[in-house]
């Protein structure tokens, strides 16, 4: 069991490490000049290479990278070159507005989703399922920007009554922020509650007729009983797992839903690095966004080990 | 097999028509109270990189800075003209060799360090160093030194004389800055100006308050607080405006929402010019554009109006040569190569190519370049010429592509600085366009001071560019502005990239 979790673990390592380089390595082909960006069209060969010096942009790839790498296991991200403070200071400025705004679309998400996949599976065939096949087709198709635009339009434009975007800071009050967020969360949500309908109702539909669901029904137990206390809690796994695969991608795929709602949060960095080739900004935030996915895949691995003991055996 | 009971269900739909009904009161309890009298909230399309306009050259750095923190020697005003501010007054001596300057008395930088001649002095060796990094270099290339006899005079000795530098001085690049704060001026600038750097939240907005020391009684502030909010989507600018967050957007982004502000009362559009120039560029040095014949025609087989309708909605003014109506010596130069497919098809036949001849054109993402070449491809398709189109993201591969490899046949792209003629004398620009008259002509210009002579000389560098096109001159971008009524004093025409809002205020 020991040997099994320091093998994961090392795998973890290793493949965080492949993917640094990678990441370093990329970003160093893109087309472009940071400090040509920075200068503009005016400037002259001797100015650039003053910049590039100051940047460090001249020295070799592998020695940047080695310097990177440093500072990142030290804890120092390096500075951005266009903002000219600390990557560090900004990753954590935007995180505190993206991970309040992910967590928010996954609750909506879950609090939309499981009760009304469970209630397709239950009642699959009556207007009830049928309204949540079509819930979630329609969701699922729907571009999250778009949903975001529609809401602008109507609460926004039309009724007035949520701000367009933009952010208030936590430091303007908990409502304030929590009501910057809440369209945002909706628009968010609304695909990856399609989603999950589906993965909910399919997993319902898998433990439904399991000896123990018979077994509750035959005990006298009402059938609402039933579905939440014994089918729904035995469904749960598989819909956790979808839920962490989709964190990382909520993480990851806010860049569009915090541009229309003007948000600033890390995918709305990485987007305004990317065009400015803030290039130690770019790694910074693609290295986070990787080894968010690469730690939670771990962490599903191992909740599996946990859940299952049959996997728990060495091979 | 199990079913749930309809009464579920029904509790359910219940249970969540009423969660929306409170969730919506909520909301309406939160709606943010109106804006009071003295505060602005101003949006930009860009959010700045930076706060220093000496060492970075994006112009969103200006257009929250420049006038509002910082300010120069001098300033130039909302016709363009160059006018006093930390300079009281100055004399060039007859050769043009020697500027003399005197300052005001009594200016503190934000922090409390003095304004005199030793600032000025270090803000401009900064700038023309050889560790500087500023983006305009090249306006302080000809001071060979800098005197200052007192705390109040400022002489600046020239190697060669500089018509344009006075000029150049009321550039943002070429504000003053306090000696001691100089370094983190990117992050909490400090300048001398009537605004002072409150708060940046990064990707969001940046906040400025009235600087209750400021020496100019008569420019001081007349509000209390400025937020420049930046919002990248036109759809969310104009749900912004709309829905009152916003009381100015100077520049709005997209000329095809412009009429969806008509129908409110609370707010104006104002179309103004800006020095924008929207031009095809040519690789000069490479076939078939190294043949003057060529550019011409495909100069006249362009209808620049039909162009600005199908670009940017009809806003925005033709133009035809490298020059902005907001430019001293504007000269309307559309009529030398009006459109004229029949013409256009002739000077082809006679440049070699009867049947045409096929090219890329490597258009920046920015909305008007693709929107434009794609008209540009159906009127060039009439004279028989096929044009392909290559997206080329900007800045960083452009840059890279057309700036620094030359690697392109045409291009598009809005020249922002103004005054800029003089890069089609630039050795090595873009175009590779190689011309002695005009380059002895803006050697001209920097010989002499005097504004009269160095507008005839602009205007004989006018014609020869829009009989030479060297580019496609097609349009100047209009400056759409979309303000609150009530609000005073924001500039409706762009001689320089700026907010200038020492003048803005509320009215009745």
């Amino acid at each position: 069991m020991i040997t099994l979790l320091a093998r994961r673990f090392a795998d973890l390592v290793i493949t965080l490490l492949i993917v640094s380089f990678l990441i370093f390595a990329v970003m160093d082909l893109l087309p472009g000049d940071p400090a040509s960006i920075m200068l503009g069209t005016s400037a002259s060969p001797e100015t650039l290479a003053a910049l590039r010096h100051d940047l460090g942009l001249d020295q070799p790839l592998i020695l940047r990278y080695g310097q990177w790498l440093a500072g990142v296991f030290s804890g120092d991200l390096g500075q951005s070159y266009t903002y000219g403070v600390p990557v560090a200071e900004l990753i954590v400025e935007r995180l505190a507005v993206t991970l309040p705004l992910a967590l928010m679309a996954i609750m909506l998400s879950v609090a939309i989703a499981l009760p009304l996949g469970a209630l397709a599976a239950a009642r699959r065939g009556g207007i009830f399922g049928v309204g949540a096949t079509f819930f979630s087709q329609i969701s699922i198709a729907v571009p999250a920007f778009w949903v975001a635009l529609l809401l602008i339009i109507l609460f926004s434009t039309m009724l007035g009554l949520m701000p367009a975007g933009g952010f208030p800071g936590w430091s303007a009050g908990l409502l304030p922020a929590l009501q910057a967020l809440v369209m945002p969360a909706v628009a968010l949500a609304m695909p990856q509650a399609g989603v999950l309908t589906r993965v909910a109702r399919s997993a319902v539909l898998e433990v439904i007729h399991e000896d123990f669901a018979r077994t509750a029904v035959a005990k006298g137990l009402s059938r609402n009983a039933v579905l939440w206390r014994h089918i729904v809690p035995n469904a749960l796994i598989p819909i956790l797992t979808v839920i962490g695969l989709q964190f990382t991608f909520l993480v990851a795929g806010a860049v569009l839903v915090e541009n229309v709602f003007n948000l600033p949060g890390l995918g709305r960095l990485a987007l305004q690095a990317l065009s400015q080739r803030d290039i130690i900004v770019m790694q910074d935030v693609v290295l986070l966004f990787a080894s968010l996915v690469i730690v939670m895949n771990f962490i599903v691995d191992l909740s599996y080990l946990a859940i299952d003991p049959r996997l728990r055996r060495t091979r | 097999m199990i079913k749930l009971s309809l009464v579920t269900s029904a509790r359910l739909a219940r249970l969540s028509l009423s969660a929306t009904v409170s969730a919506v009161l909520m909301m309406a309890a939160m709606t943010p109270a109106e804006a009071t009298k003295t505060t602005l909230n101003l949006g930009m399309s860009v959010e700045p990189t930076g706060l220093d306009p000496t060492i970075a050259a994006p112009v969103a750095i200006g257009q929250v800075t420049w006038q509002n923190v910082f300010e120069g020697l001098v300033t130039i005003d909302q016709a363009g003209k160059v006018q006093p501010q930390l300079a009281k007054s100055w004399e060039i001596s007859p050769d043009g060799l020697t500027y003399t300057f005197k300052l005001q008395t009594g200016v503190k930088f934000h922090d409390g360090e003095i304004f005199d001649a030793a600032a000025a002095k270090f803000s401009l060796d900064r700038a023309r160093g050889e560790d500087s990094v500023n983006p305009q270099k090249r306006f302080f290339a000809s001071i060979a030194s800098i005197d200052t006899p007192d705390a109040e005079t400022l002489v600046l000795h020239l190697s060669a004389p500089t018509g344009s530098l006075i000029y150049w001085l009321g550039w943002p690049a070429s504000v003053m800055i306090g000696p001691k704060t100089a370094a983190d001026d990117k992050v909490t600038p400090i300048g001398t100006g009537p605004f002072k750097f409150a708060n940046w939240a990064k990707g969001d907005k940046v906040e400025l308050a009235r600087n209750a020391d400021y020496w100019n009684k008569n420019a001081a502030a007349k509000l209390d607080k400025v937020t420049f909010r930046f919002i990248a989507d036109p759809q969310a600018q104009a749900a912004a405006l709309k829905s009152g967050n916003l009381d100015a957007f100077p520049e709005f982004a997209a000329p095809e929402l412009m009429s969806s502000f008509d129908g409110d009362a609370r707010l104006v559009t104002r179309i103004g010019n800006t020095e924008l120039k929207v031009v095809a560029g040519m690789n000069n040095a490479k076939k078939p554009f190294n043949d003057k014949r060529v550019r011409q025609a495909l100069m006249m087989a362009i209808d620049r109006k039909t162009l600005i309708d199908g670009a940017w909605s009809g806003l925005g003014t033709p133009i035809g040569s490298h020059y902005t109506p907001n430019d001293p010596g504007y000269q309307d130069m559309t009529g030398v190569l009006p459109y004229n497919v029949e013409k256009a098809k002739a000077l082809l036949t006679e440049s070699g190519y009867p049947n045409g001849f096929s090219f890329t054109i490597k258009s920046p993402q920015m909305a008007y370049a693709p929107r434009s070449a794609e008209v540009m491809q159906a009127m060039f398709a009439e004279i028989g010429v096929t044009m392909n189109i290559e997206p080329t993201e900007f800045p960083a591969k452009w840059v890279q592509d057309i700036m620094k490899d030359r690697n392109f046949d045409m291009t598009i792209i809005a020249h922002a600085e103004p005054l800029d003629i003089d890069i089609y004398s630039r050795d090595p620009y873009y175009f590779n366009y190689k011309n002695p008259v005009v380059s002895a002509l803006m050697r001209k210009v920097q010989e002499t001071t005097d504004p009269a002579q160095q507008n005839a000389i602009y205007g004989e560098a006018q014609k020869i560019l829009a009989e030479d096109v060297p580019a496609l001159y097609l349009f100047v971008m209009p400056k759409l502005g979309v303000w609150d009524s009530k609000l005073k004093g924001l500039w409706e025409n762009e001689p320089i990239p700026s907010n200038v809002l020492s003048g803005v205020s509320w009215g009745e």
